[in-house]
């Protein structure tokens, strides 16, 4: 066995070029981005600890609202909306909490840490994680909504609807989730924080979605999707530009 | 290679680092001892980029911290006392996810996991999820994570934490490698004997500070605990 001498350059050996050009990360950033986010699938694929318990939640609470709530079709029509994002927002809590508490706990969020990528690339890293098994969770729930409310939920603006929905959620809530995970009561904190937060949101989705499925004109509908979209964007540039400070000890 | 001047941090009003200098020249092996609670993790934190120092400066290759720190970052490999894998991925997956953070070639990274791989003696195990694996076989794949990106700078925190006589002696052979293959290390432990063995230089702090700092050649080794003893007043049967 034999380690080949390093020829790794200082500051002064590669100073050369422009220092615009120098103070880009070392690792692409997109590269960086799919580097975690392929990591969290590989390793939810494999132990599938997550989505398990994600899906079961899913699944337990269809089934409470579907005894508890015995309302005919049109009362129906008018909880499924709330029923979807409900869910969709407890299940996802249960996911961004495991999936940062994992990396705090065995010491690998120091891993990627001291990788020479930029900070808000391990963000999106995990959040694209996240988004994933939320938009999982949400197209299972639309599906057992479907069957058990009787209401047709696979319609694409209500598709448009939820995917915008998630992303707004997943990135406030991966955003949250990071900050808490120091704390000794992080499964208490992050839904403290995270409800009042995500609310512009859950009542975005909650009435859009309820407009699309009550079949109503696109003038009770396009608002919300439009205050999605513009949450969504708010949130994505706050993440980027906090997630610095936030993993910073 | 580093320099540290006048490095204070401090947890709220606990002070950790209280004014501590240290330079350690391109290829050196320096062995940081002293009592828990002295400051080496900090000290290693600081200059790994995981955490911002109080006041002070730290140079590294000429690199200021922490405002340069995405430089630095490409130039060190960190071991420590942890393994800081993913245990639910093959030792290869955890392998080649570093070498697309630390952007090696997509054209390179297999070969040099492989080789990586062979020479930490994992090879045979490379297809095994690490959760499988022992302490030891976990420390020498943190080793093999370390060294993938080929780093001038190793930082080995307390590297022989829960390692058996054989894990450790291996842990031994490739520190001697990398030893001699130039790059600077800076490694902390709790074992004056393999410390003193495998360095070129000593230091032990004590209460936040550099307190004593040696060539290896001047410190007889079997007078290394009674010397260690008298500088941090800590009691040692190593």
């Amino acid at each position: 066995m034999s380690v080949e001498p390093t020829a790794t350059p200082d500051k002064a050996q590669a100073q050369a070029p422009a220092r615009a050009v120098q103070r880009r990360p070392v690792t692409p950033y997109w590269q960086a981005v799919g580097a975690i986010a392929w990591k969290d699938l590989r390793a939810e694929i494999r132990s599938r600890e997550l989505i398990n318990s994600m899906v079961l939640f899913t699944l337990m609470t269809v089934m409470v609202f579907s005894l508890a709530l015995e309302l005919d079709s049109d009362a129906r029509q008018n909880v499924v909306a709330g029923v979807l994002w409900v869910t969709v927002v407890f299940a996802g809590m249960l996911g961004f909490s495991r999936s940062l508490a994992s990396e705090q706990d065995r010491g690998s969020l120091d891993a990627l840490l001291l990788a020479p990528i930029d900070r808000s690339a391990l963000f999106f890293g995990k959040m694209i994680g996240n988004l994933l098994f939320v938009l999982v969770i949400a197209f299972v729930l639309m599906l057992l909504l479907t069957v058990m409310f009787n209401v047709s939920l696979i319609k694409p603006l209500l598709i448009v609807m939820v995917l915008l929905g998630s992303v707004g959620f997943t990135t406030i809530g991966t955003l949250i989730a990071s900050m808490s995970v120091h704390a000794r009561a992080r499964e208490t904190l992050l839904p403290i924080l995270l409800l009042p937060v995500s609310l512009p949101v859950l009542i975005s989705a909650v009435r859009g979605s309820a407009a699309i499925l009550n079949g109503m004109p696109s003038e009770d509908w396009l608002p919300w999707i439009q205050l999605l979209a513009v949450a969504d964007v708010i949130f994505l540039a706050g993440a980027y530009s906090l997630f610095d400070y936030i993993v910073e000890e | 290679m580093i320099e540290v001047r006048n490095l204070i941090k401090t947890f709220g009003l606990n002070p950790v680092l209280r004014g501590l200098d240290l330079d350690v020249e391109r290829g050196q092996f320096l062995t940081l001892l002293g009592p828990n609670g002295s400051g080496k993790t900090t000290l290693l934190r600081i200059l790994a980029a995981l955490s911002r120092p109080t006041g002070g400066t730290v140079r590294i290759g000429g690199w200021d911290l922490p405002a340069e720190a995405d430089f630095v970052r490409a130039q060190l490999g960190v071991v420590s006392h942890l393994p800081l894998l993913y245990d639910t991925l093959t030792a290869e997956e955890n392998l080649l996810l570093f070498a697309r953070l630390y952007d090696l070639p997509a054209d390179q990274r297999r070969p040099r996991v492989d080789a990586i791989l062979a020479r930490v003696g994992l090879a045979r195990r490379a297809r095994d999820v690490v959760r499988t694996f022992s302490r030891g076989m976990q420390q020498r794949l943190a080793i093999a994570r370390a060294i993938l990106h080929d780093p001038a700078i190793l930082l080995l925190d307390e590297p022989y934490t829960g390692l058996d006589q054989d894990a450790a002696a291996l842990l031994d052979t490739l520190l001697r490698e990398v030893a001699v293959s130039g790059r600077t290390v800076v490694m902390t432990t709790h074992d004056l004997r393999r410390g003193h063995a495998l360095a070129d230089r000593i230091a032990i702090l004590s209460r936040g500070k550099i307190a004593l700092d040696a060539p290896c050649a001047e410190v007889d080794p079997d007078a290394l605990p009674a010397l260690y003893s008298d500088v941090t007043g800590a009691a040692t049967t190593r």
